[in-house]
């Protein structure tokens, strides 16, 4: 089957291009970026302000074993429903500097859309950092349990 | 992925394409650089491998990283789906 999420890094920029086909009208994929409700289930968040308008702000947080794991907020400097989402995003208590997002929602047909995010970075290198992340947490997930094995061995 | 079934000389590789030699020289270099291929002198040729271990690491980053979003996205629709359900 087909990837429905796609993701581009080309060598040598700053940017991720991620783009997704859903299996969902342009309207209800945009509710679940406009409704912190729901947005908090997908995300598995805690939504602490979202302000949907040009100039507005957000901030949420994501809980693990009720412990707080990581915490964002940015500043929509465009904020069209059904359209665009054009904002800053910021991971709180980490080296990483604010990045900037464009997210473009389209209609492909009644009952399916697609968006189009492209995440720009301060440097090439926080980008690379960044898209290591997931791997580089894998690793550690896959290090920690290996040595939680050595340890049951000992 | 020429280099990926067997190993080639930078001729062979280089008749593949329509670029001109010297790029793609050039571009041999960049990839031997970042360890992605590797050289091997047999007689008077250099063969050029690709290295696997490296490609997999490259691509397996981008993949974990596509894979979380991939996730997210799935949520994204199975939680609208039963929202417009109710």
């Amino acid at each position: 089957m087909e990837n429905k999420t796609v993701v581009s890094a080309e060598d040598g920029t700053q940017e991720i291009l991620i783009t997704r086909v859903f299996d969902l009208p342009l309207e209800l994929l945009f509710k679940a970026y406009e409704e912190p409700g729901l947005f908090e289930e997908w995300m598995n968040a805690k939504v602490l302000k979202m302000d949907n308008k040009d100039h507005g702000s957000y901030a949420f947080e994501t809980w693990h074993n009720g412990k707080v794991v990581f915490r964002a907020n940015g500043t929509f400097h465009e904020f069209v429903p059904q359209k665009r989402i054009t904002r800053t995003f910021e991971m709180e208590d980490t080296p990483f500097p604010v990045q900037l997002e464009f997210l473009e929602f389209e209609e492909l047909t009644n009952q399916t859309s697609k968006l189009t995010m492209q995440i720009v970075f301060r440097s090439v290198e926080f980008r690379n950092r960044l898209l290591q992340m997931p791997f580089a947490h894998g690793l550690n997930m896959a290090h920690d349990r290996l040595q939680e094995k050595v340890n049951r061995l000992k | 992925m020429l280099v990926a079934t067997k190993a080639m000389t930078a001729g062979a590789i280089a008749s593949n394409f329509a670029t001109a030699r010297p790029t793609v020289s050039k571009h041999i270099q960049i990839l031997i650089e970042c360890e992605l291929l590797t050289q091997e002198q047999i007689g008077r040729e250099i063969y050029y491998h690709a290295s696997a271990s490296k490609m997999k690491e490259v691509a397996d980053y981008i993949e974990q990283f596509r894979q979380m979003w991939d996730d997210r996205f799935n949520r994204l629709e199975t939680v609208m789906k039963k929202y417009n359900r109710k």
